[in-house]
C-alpha cells in the first residue's frame, strides 16, 4: 500500500487520516500474525474456563500478548492476584520504553498529553514496530489521527480473532497449535531486523537473542529485563562510541 | 447471557492482575515521556533497551517454549529461526519469506521425524 506523499490534500482532513490508518492494518504481515496470535489467546481463555466477555474485555484493556498470555496462564494454575499482578507488570515493563519511544514521533506544538493517551494505550510491540514504518510518510498534524485509526484497525483484527478462537477452543491439532505458536517468534524477529536501520538498532536485537538464554540460568524471575538492559545498554554504548570515533 | 458474562469476581480479578498491572507503565511512559526529545540520548538507550527485551522475549518462547511448541524438538525450534534468517537475507529483507520459510522448516522437520 502507498500512502498519499506529504504534501497531498489528502492530509488535510483528520478523516482521512483516519481512514488511512485503518487501512494501512492491510499492509502488514503483522496484522496476520495478530490475528493468528490472538487466535490463540481467545482459545487458551476457553480452555481455562474464562467467559467469552472476559477474554473479549482482557483484549480491548491490556492489549499485549504476552500479558494476556501470562495472566490467562497463571490465574489457571491457581496462582493468587498478587503473583499474577507481578507477572503481568514483569512484561509490562517493556511498554514504558515503547510509549516513550511512540510519542515524540507524533507531538508538535499543540499536542497536550490527554490527546496522547489512546495513543499510548494501543502502543504495543506491532503499533511500535509500524511507527517506524508508517510515520515518516504521515505529515506531523496528522499523526496521532493516523495512529488512532492504525490503533483501531489493529484492535479489530486482535478482537475478531480473539472471538474465534474462543469459540474454535482446542479443536487444534499439535501440528498447527505448535505452528501458530511459532508465527510469534518468526514474524516479530523479521519485523523488527527489516526495521533496523543504526548499529544500536541491528546490536540491541542480536545481542537481546543471545543473552536471553544465559540471563534465563539466573532464573530469577526477572531474566527478560536483566538481559535486555544489559543488551541494550550495550548496544547504544557501542553505537556511542563509534559515534565519537 | 450469564455464560457470556460469566463470574463477575473473575472480571475484577482481570482489572486488579491484568489491566492495573499492564496499564500502569504505558501511563508512566505517557507521563515521564513527554518530555523526552527524539533524538535524545536518553531515548537512543531506551529504544535499545526496548528492542533486547523484545528479542529476549523471541527468544524466550524458543527456549522455554509454550504450549504445543514444547512438544517440538529444540533442534527444530533452532534450526527453523536458522532456515527463517537464512531465507530472509537471502530475499533481501522479506519478512514473509523469512516467516514462511522458517514454518516450513519446522512443519517438514516433525513430518520426516514422524
Amino acid at each position: 500500500m502507498r500512502l498519499p506523499p506529504l504534501d497531498s490534500p489528502q492530509w488535510n482532513s483528520t478523516f482521512r487520516a483516519f481512514a488511512w490508518g485503518m487501512a494501512a492494518t492491510s499492509a502488514t504481515i503483522l496484522s496476520a500474525v495478530l490475528f493468528v496470535t490472538y487466535i490463540g489467546i481467545g482459545a487458551l481463555a476457553h480452555a481455562a474456563q474464562f467467559s467469552m466477555l472476559w477474554a473479549i474485555l482482557a483484549t480491548v484493556l491490556v492489549w499485549a500478548g504476552p500479558a494476556q498470555i501470562i495472566l490467562i496462564t497463571t490465574l489457571a494454575s491457581g496462582a493468587s492476584i498478587v503473583q499474577s499482578a507481578i507477572a503481568v507488570t514483569m512484561t509490562a515493563v517493556r511498554l514504558f520504553p515503547m510509549v516513550v519511544a511512540v510519542l515524540p514521533m507524533m507531538r508538535n506544538e499543540q499536542t497536550k498529553r490527554r490527546h496522547l493517551v489512546l495513543v499510548a494505550h494501543f502502543t504495543a510491540v506491532t503499533l511500535w514496530v509500524e511507527c517506524y514504518r508508517f510515520l515518516p510518510h504521515v505529515p506531523r498534524e496528522q499523526r496521532v489521527a493516523f495512529i488512532h485509526g492504525l490503533g483501531c484497525g489493529l484492535m479489530t483484527i486482535g478482537l475478531t480473532a480473539t472471538i474465534i478462537g474462543y469459540e474454535l477452543a482446542a479443536n487444534l491439532s499439535q501440528n498447527l497449535a505448535a505452528a501458530i505458536l511459532l508465527l510469534t517468534p518468526l514474524a516479530f524477529l523479521f519485523s523488527t531486523a527489516r526495521n533496523s536501520r543504526t548499529l544500536a538498532d541491528g546490536l540491541s536485537l542480536v545481542l537481546g537473542l543471545v543473552f536471553y538464554p544465559v540471563a534465563s540460568l539466573m532464573n530469577s524471575g526477572l531474566d527478560i529485563l536483566v538481559s535486555g538492559v544489559v543488551a541494550g545498554t550495550i548496544a547504544y554504548g557501542v553505537h556511542k562510541w563509534r559515534d565519537e570515533s | 447471557v450469564s455464560d457470556f458474562i460469566g463470574d463477575w469476581h473473575a472480571l475484577v480479578v482481570l482489572v486488579l492482575a491484568g489491566v492495573i498491572p499492564n496499564q500502569l507503565w504505558r501511563m508512566l511512559g505517557l507521563w515521564l515521556g513527554a518530555e523526552l526529545d527524539e533524538g535524545s540520548d536518553l531515548l537512543m538507550w531506551v529504544k535499545a533497551v526496548a528492542t533486547a527485551i523484545l528479542a529476549g522475549v523471541i527468544a524466550q518462547i524458543l527456549v522455554q517454549p509454550p504450549g504445543a511448541l514444547a512438544g517440538v524438538p529444540a533442534a527444530l525450534r533452532y534450526g527453523a529461526l536458522a532456515a527463517g534468517t537464512v531465507a530472509f537475507l537471502l530475499t533481501r529483507r522479506s519478512i514473509f519469506a523469512g516467516v514462511a520459510c522458517g514454518e516450513i522448516f519446522m512443519l517438514a522437520g516433525r513430518w520426516w521425524l514422524g
